[in-house]
C-alpha cells in the first residue's frame, strides 16, 4: 500500500489522475493467481483482412466463435470455427451495423449484436438472418447532426442511446444495458415488448441507478449482473430489476461473463483504461473469477501490448470456465486463454 | 363554397365517430409470412420504405439499407448512398438490384409500379421521383437532388445547399409551382397517366404532372382545414380520377377530384401512413394506422374499407412477431386479400393473406 501511494503521487504530478486511479484499483486483497496460457494466433482472419477493435466475442454451442469488431467501412461480424478458422461474415452491409459493442449467443444459438452507433440490438438466426430488431437507428433524413451536449432526453421504451450489452433469463426474457447516454437496464418479454427498466436517462450512484452500465449478463436464477463502469462497481438486480446488491471491491466494473452449466462462475474484468494512463498497468487489467455468491476464487492477467497480456479487455466468453476468450480494444486482438487451477485458497468476497 | 359546405359537414360527421367505428370494425382473420422474400447471404433489408409488385408478380423493395456517407475534402459537403432497390420474383427469390449506387437513392420512402410495369421510386432525402422502365433503365426523373448538404444540417424539410435545393414559396408548405420537392413520400397515376406526387413531409401539397412530366398544378399547404395537410404520407387515385391523400397527424384521408378540389374526408382510421387501392372497377382501400417507430404498444392495425369510407374490417397490431407490424410504410394490394406489407421497424416485408368470412 505504501508503494502504491508513492506511485499515485508521482502520477498526480504529471496528469492529476490520482482520484480516478485510486478507484480503478481493486480493493480486494490476497486473491490467488490463476495461471494460464494464451493460444498463439488463435483466430485466422481471411487472407488480407484484419480484425479492428475487437470489442465483442462470443461462442455458440458448437464452439464457433463470433467476433463483432470495429472495422471499415462499418463494424463486421465474423464467424470462426472452434479451431479459429474463418467461416463467414454475417450481416455484411447490414443496416444495424456501424459501431460494435457486444455480441452474445443465446441458448438456441441465435446471435445477438449490440451496436452503439446505430442504437440497435439485432437477433440473427444461426444462419445469419435477421429475426428481431430492438431499438431504431436514427433516420438519415435528419442529415449530419451536431454532437449532442447537455443532459440526455428522457429514455424511451423502445429507443436506445448507445446501448452496450444484451442477455436473457431462462424464460427467454430479453435484457439490454443502455448505455453510454441512457443509464439503465431494460427488460423485454421474448416477443420484444417492454416490461420494466431500472435506472433512467440520468446517471446516479444509488442502488438501481447506473453510471455507464457497460456490460451485463443474466445468471441461471434470472438475476441480472451489471458492470456499472463509471460507478466503479457491479450491481446485481433480481429478475424484475430490483437491486439485490453491489460489488465494489473488484475495480472498475468493465465487463462481465457468467459461465454455463449447473455450477456457474462469474468473470469480472477490471480492464486497464483506454489510453494506458501512466501507472494504470500497475493497478488494473486483471480478471476475477468468482462464485455466484460473490466468493472470489482467483484472478489472472495483466495489462500489456503483447500476448498474453491484455490491452483493454472489452468482452469475455466463458462458456467453458476453463477456456476464456477475450476481446481487446487497443490491440485489435482476440485471445484464447486456457486457465489452470488457482494456486492458493480462495479469498473472501467482501 | 355552398357546394363545398355540405361535403365538409359530411366529413365532419364521419370524424365524429372514430371510436365507435374502430370498435365496430370486425377483425379479419389472416396469416402473415415474414420469410416470403429470400435474400442472398450478403443482402439485408433495412427499413422498408416501399414494396410493390408488377403484373407478373415480381416484387420490388425500396429499402433504407444504411450507411449513407459524406465525403471529406471537397469545396462543399457531398452526401450519397443509404438506400437500395431490390427485385424478387413472384416466389420471393432474389433477382437483382436495380440502380446500384444510384445518384438518387438516399432515404427510401416508396416504390410503386404503374399499369405499364414501370417502377417508380420516391426518395425523401434526394427529393426525387425516379421512373425506371421494366428493364430497369431510368425513363424519367422528377425533382433534383441537392448538389450538396449543409452541416450541421438545416432543420428537416429545409432542403439542401446549392442549386436544386428545395424551398418554399407562398403559403407554408405550398411548395413551388414546379417539380422541386421537399421530402416527397409517394406517387400515383390516374387513368390518363397523369402523375400525382405526395409532397410530402417537408412541403404539404400534392403536385400534379401530365404523363410526360410537365407540371400542371399543385394544391395544399400546412394546416388542418379542408385541402390543407400536416404531412402528406401516401396517395392513391381511383378509376374516376379522384385523389386519396393520407394526411398524417391530421388523422384523416382527404379525397379530391382530379383537379384538387376537396370532396370529402375519411377520419375514423387512426393516423394513416400507408394506403393502397386495389385495381379494377370497384376498388377497396387498405389503410395502415401505423404505430410510431418508437412505440409498439399503440396502433398498428390495417383497415380494409370501401372508397366511401365504410370499414369492412381490420387486422393486425403493432409488434415484432409475425402477424404483427412495425411501423408499416407500404402496402401492395394488387391482389385483394393477398398483401405485401413493408415495415420500417422490423426491417422486413410480410406477406399477408386475409381470410374474410364468407
Amino acid at each position: 500500500m505504501k508503494r502504491y501511494l508513492i506511485s499515485t503521487c508521482a502520477i498526480a504530478l504529471m496528469v492529476c489522475v490520482a482520484p480516478a486511479s485510486a478507484q480503478l484499483k481493486a480493493t480486494i486483497q490476497n486473491v490467488p493467481e490463476i495461471s494460464f496460457t494464451s493460444v498463439p494466433n488463435f483466430l485466422k482472419p481471411p487472407p488480407g483482412e484484419y480484425l479492428g477493435e475487437s470489442v465483442a466475442v462470443a461462442t455458440n454451442s458448437k464452439g464457433h466463435i463470433f467476433v463483432y469488431h470495429r472495422s471499415a467501412p462499418t463494424s463486421k461480424l465474423w464467424e470462426f470455427d472452434q479451431n479459429g478458422n474463418f467461416l463467414k461474415e454475417i450481416g455484411k452491409g447490414y443496416y444495424g451495423f456501424e459501431f460494435a459493442h457486444s455480441v452474445r449467443v443465446d441458448p438456441q444459438d441465435n446471435i445477438w449484436t449490440v451496436d452503439e452507433g446505430t442504437n440497435m440490438v439485432t437477433k440473427f438466426s444461426p444462419d445469419g438472418k435477421v429475426l428481431m430488431v430492438l431499438g431504431r437507428r436514427p433516420p438519415a433524413i435528419g442529415g449530419a447532426v451536431a454532437t449532442r451536449t447537455g443532459p440526455n432526453p428522457p429514455a424511451q421504451k423502445y429507443i436506445f442511446c448507445r446501448p452496450t450489452d444484451v442477455g436473457w433469463d431462462p424464460q427467454g426474457n430479453i435484457f439490454v444495458s443502455d448505455g453510454y447516454c441512457n443509464n439503465r437496464v431494460v427488460k423485454y418479454d421474448p416477443q420484444g415488448r417492454f416490461l420494466a427498466q431500472a435506472g433512467s436517462e440520468k446517471p446516479g450512484k444509488g442502488l438501481g441507478e447506473f453510471n455507464l452500465p457497460h456490460g451485463m449478463q443474466v445468471d441461471g436464477k434470472g438475476n441480472v449482473w451489471v458492470a456499472d463502469r463509471s460507478n466503479f462497481r457491479y450491481q446485481v438486480l433480481d429478475n424484475n430489476l430490483k437491486p439485490i446488491g453491489e460489488i465494489t471491491n473488484l475495480g472498475v466494473g468493465w465487463t462481465i461473463c457468467i459461465s454455463q452449466g449447473p455450477h456457474q462462475y462469474v468473470f469480472q474484468s477490471n480492464s486497464n483504461p483506454n489510453g494506458n494512463v501512466p501507472g494504470s498497468w500497475d493497478i488494473t487489467g486483471e480478471i476475477y473469477k468468482t462464485e455466484l455468491d460473490g466468493t472470489v476464487i482467483g484472478k489472472f492477467g495483466h495489462p500489456g501490448k503483447l500476448p498474453p497480456n491484455f490491452q483493454v479487455v472489452h468482452m469475455m466468453d466463458c462458456r467453458d470456465p476453463n477456456q476464456i476468450i477475450v476481446g481487446e480494444i487497443e490491440s485489435w486482438r482476440v485471445q484464447k486463454l486456457v486457465l489452470k487451477q488457482p494456486t492458493a485458497k480462495a479469498a473472501s468476497a467482501q | 363554397m355552398k357546394r363545398f359546405l355540405p361535403l365538409l359537414l359530411a366529413g365532419t360527421i364521419l370524424a365524429g365517430y372514430p371510436a365507435v367505428a374502430q370498435n365496430a370494425a370486425p377483425e379479419i382473420p389472416f396469416d402473415g409470412d415474414v420469410n416470403f422474400l429470400k435474400t442472398p447471404n450478403d443482402v439485408y433489408l433495412g427499413e422498408v420504405g416501399g414494396v410493390a409488385t408488377n403484373s407478373k408478380g415480381d416484387v420490388f423493395v425500396y429499402t433504407r439499407t444504411g450507411h449513407p456517407f459524406v465525403t471529406l475534402g471537397g469545396s462543399r459537403n457531398f452526401a450519397h448512398g443509404g438506400s437500395q432497390l431490390f427485385q424478387f420474383d413472384r416466389n420471393g427469390r432474389f433477382v437483382r438490384e436495380i440502380g446500384k449506387d444510384g445518384y438518387g437513392f438516399m432515404f427510401a420512402n416508396q416504390v410503386r409500379v404503374d399499369p405499364q410495369d414501370n417502377v417508380w421510386v420516391v426518395d425523401q432525402m434526394t427529393n426525387m421521383v425516379i421512373k425506371f422502365d421494366p428493364q430497369g433503365r431510368v425513363a424519367m426523373l422528377l425533382g433534383r437532388k441537392a448538389e450538396s448538404i449543409n452541416i450541421p444540417a438545416r432543420p428537416a424539410g429545409a432542403g439542401g445547399g446549392g442549386e436544386g435545393g428545395g424551398g418554399a414559396a407562398g403559403a407554408p408548405g405550398a411548395g413551388r409551382a414546379q417539380d422541386v420537392f421537399d421530402r416527397p413520400t409517394d406517387v400515383a397515376w390516374d387513368a390518363q397517366g397523369d402523375i400525382f406526387v405526395a409532397d410530402g413531409q417537408g412541403n404539404a401539397r400534392v403536385a400534379k404532372f401530365d404523363k410526360d412530366g410537365k407540371f400542371i398544378k399543385s394544391w395544399g399547404q400546412k394546416g388542418t382545414g379542408p385541402g390543407q395537410f400536416d404531412n402528406v404520407r401516401s396517395i392513391a387515385v381511383d378509376p374516376q380520377g379522384n385523389v386519396y391523400v393520407a394526411d398524417g397527424n391530421n388523422h384523416r384521408i382527404q379525397i379530391f377530384d382530379n383537379n384538387g378540389t376537396f370532396k370529402s374526408q375519411i377520419a375514423n382510421i387512426g393516423n394513416p401512413q400507408a394506403i393502397c387501392m386495389t385495381p379494377g372497377a370497384n376498388p377497396m382501400l387498405y389503410v395502415s394506422d401505423s404505430n410510431p417507430p418508437n412505440d409498439i404498444d399503440k396502433a398498428g392495425q390495417i383497415y380494409k374499407m370501401k372508397l366511401d369510407g365504410t370499414i369492412v374490417g381490420k387486422f393486425g397490431r403493432a409488434g415484432k412477431m409475425p402477424k404483427e407490424f412495425g411501423t408499416v410504410n407500404a402496402i401492395d394490394c394488387r391482389n385483394d386479400n393477398n398483401l405485401l406489407v413493408g415495415e420500417i421497424g422490423n426491417l422486413r416485408v410480410q406477406k399477408v393473406t386475409l381470410h374474410p368470412a364468407g
